[in-house]
């Protein structure tokens, strides 16, 4: 019944285990779609899945309340790449209204052995993350939505997802009820 | 301290857990209804509370007492709600209430892949779990 005993470590998983997985994961993809826009779509939509549970977590551990405002929210984003990625991606580039900004990633782990070639420019290698932000951010009540606009797997210095505010999502109201 | 019963609801307002360990006194009605009817019961006074404070609140509703027993309320930002009756002099209670939703309800309903989390608990690793959690929590508030 107890499954305390053959619970692993979460500090002693291997990380090149996990950055070859989801290689072995994004390549297996490839092979299952001829084009490189419908990879990306599965990736986002993994990457949901993974965010509406992953907040769960996140909420867990760190016991965070509600943000008082989307720069507040960014925080809060980068704490959770440190958290789960082990990497502080800058907060930059924020628009004027302050609904949008980027995440600047120096290095990624999940891409420390990747090499695109040529016939997969159209491939976005971590959308998977563009589909957790948005997962996450949905179950506590916004949606946002994020795209990559500078990728180093294509040459840029540096990779930038920008993430954008949309709304804020509406409680449910029990039937009945005003 | 005594702790009477448990109702865990998503965020739709679906009961998604419920659990008894002293309840000497039915509702009477049935289970769905008697959820239901506290479901409607924290919406309202979650907005009434919110209504008429007269200062900025961000926990908002956290308990209320009668003088038989207390109903303690915690809310994640995603909207789960846990409630827990307990006797009126229970102590840490929202302690108790965070360490279910993290060490109980994330670990082995959230962490389950093949549990969609709409669906009502079934699991019975969560039920003993849980069952553990809260008959070691007496000894839990006394050192404290």
């Amino acid at each position: 019944m107890s499954r305390q005993g053959t619970r692993l470590d979460a500090k002693k998983v291997n990380s090149e285990l996990f950055t070859l997985t989801y290689g072995a994961l994004v390549s297996q993809l490839m092979k299952d779609y001829d084009n490189a826009d419908d990879v990306n779509k599965q990736l986002e939509r993994m990457g949901y899945n993974i965010g509406i549970r992953l907040i769960e977590d996140y909420l867990a551990r760190t016991g965070t309340g509600r943000c008082y405002d989307f720069r507040d929210t960014a925080e809060k984003i980068q704490a959770g790449f440190r958290l789960y990625l082990g990497i502080s991606p800058v907060i930059t580039n924020w628009s004027s209204a302050g609904d949008e900004f980027s995440l600047q990633f120096e290095t990624n782990p999940l891409t420390e052995f990747v090499e695109l070639p040529d016939n997969c420019l159209g491939l976005k290698y971590m959308n998977v993350l563009t589909g957790v932000l948005r997962g996450a951010c949905e179950m506590v009540q916004m949606d946002v939505t994020s795209w990559f606009v500078q990728d180093q797997l294509k040459g840029d210095n540096v990779t930038e997802l920008r993430v954008k505010f949309i709304k804020r999502l509406e409680d449910a109201i029990p039937a009945g009820e005003d | 301290m005594t702790i009477h019963n448990l109702y865990i609801f998503d965020k739709f307002g679906c009961l998604l857990y419920y659990a008894e360990w002293n309840r000497l006194k039915s509702s009477g009605i049935t289970r769905e209804e008697e959820a239901k009817l506290m479901y409607g019961m924290l919406f309202s006074l979650k907005s009434f509370v919110s209504k008429i404070s007269p200062l900025d609140t961000k926990k908002g509703f956290v308990c209320y007492k009668t003088n038989k027993y207390a109903l303690h309320y915690l809310e994640t930002p995603t909207g789960l709600k846990f409630v827990l009756n307990t006797d009126v002099n229970a102590q840490n209670v929202r302690d108790l209430l965070h360490q279910i939703y993290s060490k109980v309800y994330v670990e082995y309903v959230v962490k389950n892949p093949v549990v969609n989390l709409r669906d009502p608990i079934k699991s019975e690793l969560f039920k003993v779990k849980l069952d553990g959690m809260i008959k070691q929590f007496p000894a839990v508030s006394k050192a404290s």
